[in-house]
């Protein structure tokens, strides 16, 4: 057991994965040399060559597009697409051949690429730096997509992305990068990646959550517990396929249910969420199921992002709403 | 005399002449003393300094398989042509004009190296071994290619105009990662198919850098066909095509696309050069999309009959059989031979096709995901039992 930054557990993650198999490689702006803006690949390129820590030119649709012919060739690349905002050149290749080769081919061609994608707000970045695209590739048939919220997560879940043979778009929290955790070396300790997990158990109310508004929702649970509530909070961590089976159990025991998210509300991971749990829990539910969440808007001006970001007092505010209907 | 103006279309209803039709053309530039040749419209078998060591080996019997390929690859295109008339294909892409430029590059390949088309490429994929009916369930519409992509080293067709480019590169820069570059015996190479209007995307600008960045073992194969469905040429590009590789500081080459014997002899250098480390190369294939785009698109709407004629003198299947029957006297028997052999192949298309077997609705739900996915699994349970709830005393409905 060791305390590590969630960065730091990345980095331990991407090596241990590169050390197993020789087939990994990474891919992306700065990711060699420089360690990649957020430092998530500092060393890997001494310690593993230019051939399997790759510079590549700064061209997004070439990063996927290119993993996908090195993936069809047996390598497993993992692509690093410096900012959510920046990942759209490449969404072409993302969707078209990414997500759909194992399928166009029946099982012949699969395609292991991982693609991680720093993302959310709260740094207080230019446009394009801050946002919420997870549910543009939920969408799409063929990705599995997940997020880590803290550095065990990160670090095991990233190794179990990569063994997989299905192309996995891996969401980390840029704003949680430097918080520290427990990281168990145990490899029995990690849970499937497709699974999602109660982070602290409750009875008064279910909040369900991902990525960086995991610590939120925690820190709200921790003020309401002084206020007699006891939340329940659980950390969704696969968004597709998602694993509702925990949140409808919790669901049943409490009876209401608040689902938060950064990203804008509209055809989003919470709306589905929201949709499915009110299907399979009508009957156990007290109150409708609300939802926390950035706002239908672009991501606005930093100087806002207060106000557009789900925080401690927005979610005890939807906590309160659901206690009281 | 004084030389032929070509056509301004400064008024869209105002017609060219014949004269002006011809003239235009040639203002696009066929080449001229760029531009690879080594079988004329004629048939005649001209010497070329840099070339000819890439055709030495191609004697009379190597000439006679070049034609047969051409002439069995048409015949499936035509037949491709047909059963979409027919009703049993929802669309066909024809390849009609293009039967030079993808034999003679295919031909040009080894087993071991890797080809990625985009979706026309029924005549490379006849070089890789891959039966025509192999090719149909896309357009039928019973699968999404069918192949076997990892065997023949033949990829999926890529419809995004242009993907395939990338695609190409990364899977070329694994062939150097994997030190298969450099001898040119067992050295390895990729080639990747595209086509005039494919070269505005910047997938296509962008494999290029990055096959240059890498030194990646890439022959960038550009059939320019004149016409991206219904847009000319000069709505692309205001170079020829071919010299656009120098920007990106690799070899580019003008290729006669008509003449197989230069797609072949050029392809061939093209992959050597690849093989040893001096990759990549760009070929663009000069030819001419003799039909429509596919068979939902009607050429007459935008192009002129007198264009097509002009390039039917150009064919590329007729200058060979000139070739073999002139200068080598091949008799008539031979042709008549193919002829009948294409006819048994257009047969053979056309009763596998029809008997193709509808896919159960299950297949809809295989093969999105190596591991399971509860959420598209309990979409097939569901949906199944649905189906099956329609089975009455009658039988499945």
């Amino acid at each position: 057991m060791s305390t590590t930054t969630l960065a730091k557990a990345l980095n331990d993650g991407l090596r241990a994965a590169m050390e197993r198999d020789p087939k990994v490689l990474i891919m992306g702006e700065d990711v060699g040399r420089l360690g990649g803006v957020f430092r998530i690949t500092d060393g890997l390129q001494k310690d593993f060559g230019e051939e399997r820590v790759l510079d590549t030119p700064l061209s997004e649709s070439g990063i996927i597009g290119a993993a996908v012919g090195l993936a069809v060739r047996g390598f497993r690349p993992v692509c690093e697409i410096q900012f959510d905002g920046f990942v759209f050149p490449g969404y072409d290749q993302i969707v078209s051949q990414l997500a759909k080769l194992r399928y166009r081919t029946q099982g012949r061609v699969p395609v292991p690429v991982v693609v991680r994608i720093p993302f959310g707000g709260g740094i207080g970045a230019v446009e394009h730096h801050s946002e919420s695209p997870e549910s543009l590739f939920a969408h799409v048939a063929g990705l599995k997509v997940v997020a880590c919220s803290n550095p065990a997560d990160a670090y095991w879940m990233i190794q179990q992305a990569i063994a997989g043979d299905d192309p996995v778009i891996f969401f980390e929290p840029k704003r949680r990068y430097w918080e520290k955790g427990e990281v168990d070396p145990d490899v029995t300790a990690a849970p499937p990646l497709h699974s999602s997990r109660v982070v602290r158990p409750g009875s008064t109310l279910t909040l369900a959550t991902y990525g960086p508004m995991v610590k939120t929702c925690l820190d709200a649970a921790t003020a309401a517990a002084e206020d007699g509530q006891d939340l329940e909070v659980i950390d969704l961590r696969t968004l597709s396929p998602l694993d509702l089976g925990p949140v409808a159990d919790s669901v049943r025991r409490t009876g209401r249910l608040v689902v938060v998210s950064e990203a804008p509300s509209e055809s989003s991971i919470t709306s589905e969420v929201a949709a499915r749990i009110g299907q399979e829990c009508f009957f156990s539910l007290e109150a409708p199921v609300l939802r926390v969440t950035g706002f239908d808007t672009p991501y606005p001006p930093s100087r806002l992002e207060d106000d557009y970001l789900p925080d401690l007092d927005r979610v005890l505010d939807a906590v309160d709403r659901s206690l009281a209907w | 005399m004084e030389e032929p103006q070509a056509w301004v279309p400064t008024d869209p209803r105002s017609r060219p002449t014949h004269t002006q039709v011809v003239a235009g053309l040639k203002g696009v530039d066929e080449g001229g003393p760029e531009l690879v040749q080594l079988l004329t419209p004629e048939g005649e078998r001209v010497p070329d300094e840099r070339f000819d060591r890439f055709a030495g080996d191609i004697g009379l019997d190597e000439i006679k398989s070049l034609y047969r390929d051409l002439v069995l690859v048409r015949r499936a295109d035509r037949e491709g042509n047909a059963l979409q008339r027919q009703g049993e294909l929802g669309i066909w892409v024809p390849l009609l004009g293009q039967e030079a430029a993808q034999v003679g590059s295919g031909r040009a390949l080894r087993p071991d190296d890797m080809c990625f088309p985009s979706y026309r490429e029924h005549g490379v994929a006849w070089t890789r071994g891959i039966d025509p009916t192999e090719l149909l369930g896309i357009f039928r519409g019973t699968d999404h290619g069918g192949w076997d992509f990892t065997g023949r080293r033949f990829h999926p067709y890529t419809i995004v105009i242009g993907n395939q480019c990338l695609n190409a590169a990364g899977y070329a820069m694994g062939q150097r990662f994997e030190s298969k570059v450099g001898d040119p015996e067992t050295g390895e190479a990729t080639i990747c198919y595209f086509g005039d209007g494919a070269t505005s995307q910047g997938d296509v600008h962008e494999g290029f850098v990055w096959a240059a960045a890498y030194d990646a073992p890439l022959v960038f194969f550009c059939q320019n066909n004149q016409w991206a469905i219904s847009v000319p040429l000069s709505k692309q590009t205001r170079v020829p095509l071919y010299q656009r590789a120098r920007g990106y500081g690799f070899p580019g080459i003008r290729v006669d696309g008509n003449d197989v014997l230069a797609c072949l002899a050029v392809t061939r250098w093209a992959l050597e050069e690849c093989r040893t480390g001096n990759g990549p190369v760009l070929i663009e294939a000069f030819t001419y999309r003799m039909d429509s785009h596919t068979t939902s698109d009607d050429a007459t709407r935008y192009r002129l009959a007198d264009e097509v004629e002009l390039w039917k003198l150009k064919d590329p299947i007729e200058r060979v059989r000139v070739h073999l029957a002139r200068r080598h006297g091949v008799e008539q028997e031979f042709f008549d031979a193919i002829d009948a052999e294409a006819n048994e192949l257009g047969d053979r298309i056309r009763s596998f096709c029809r008997a193709m077997p509808q896919p159960g609705p299950e297949r809809m739900f295989s093969e999105v995901y190596a591991a399971s996915s509860p959420q598209v699994d309990g979409q097939r349970d569901e949906y199944l039992d649905y189906h099956a709830s329609f089975e009455t005393s009658e039988g499945r409905r």
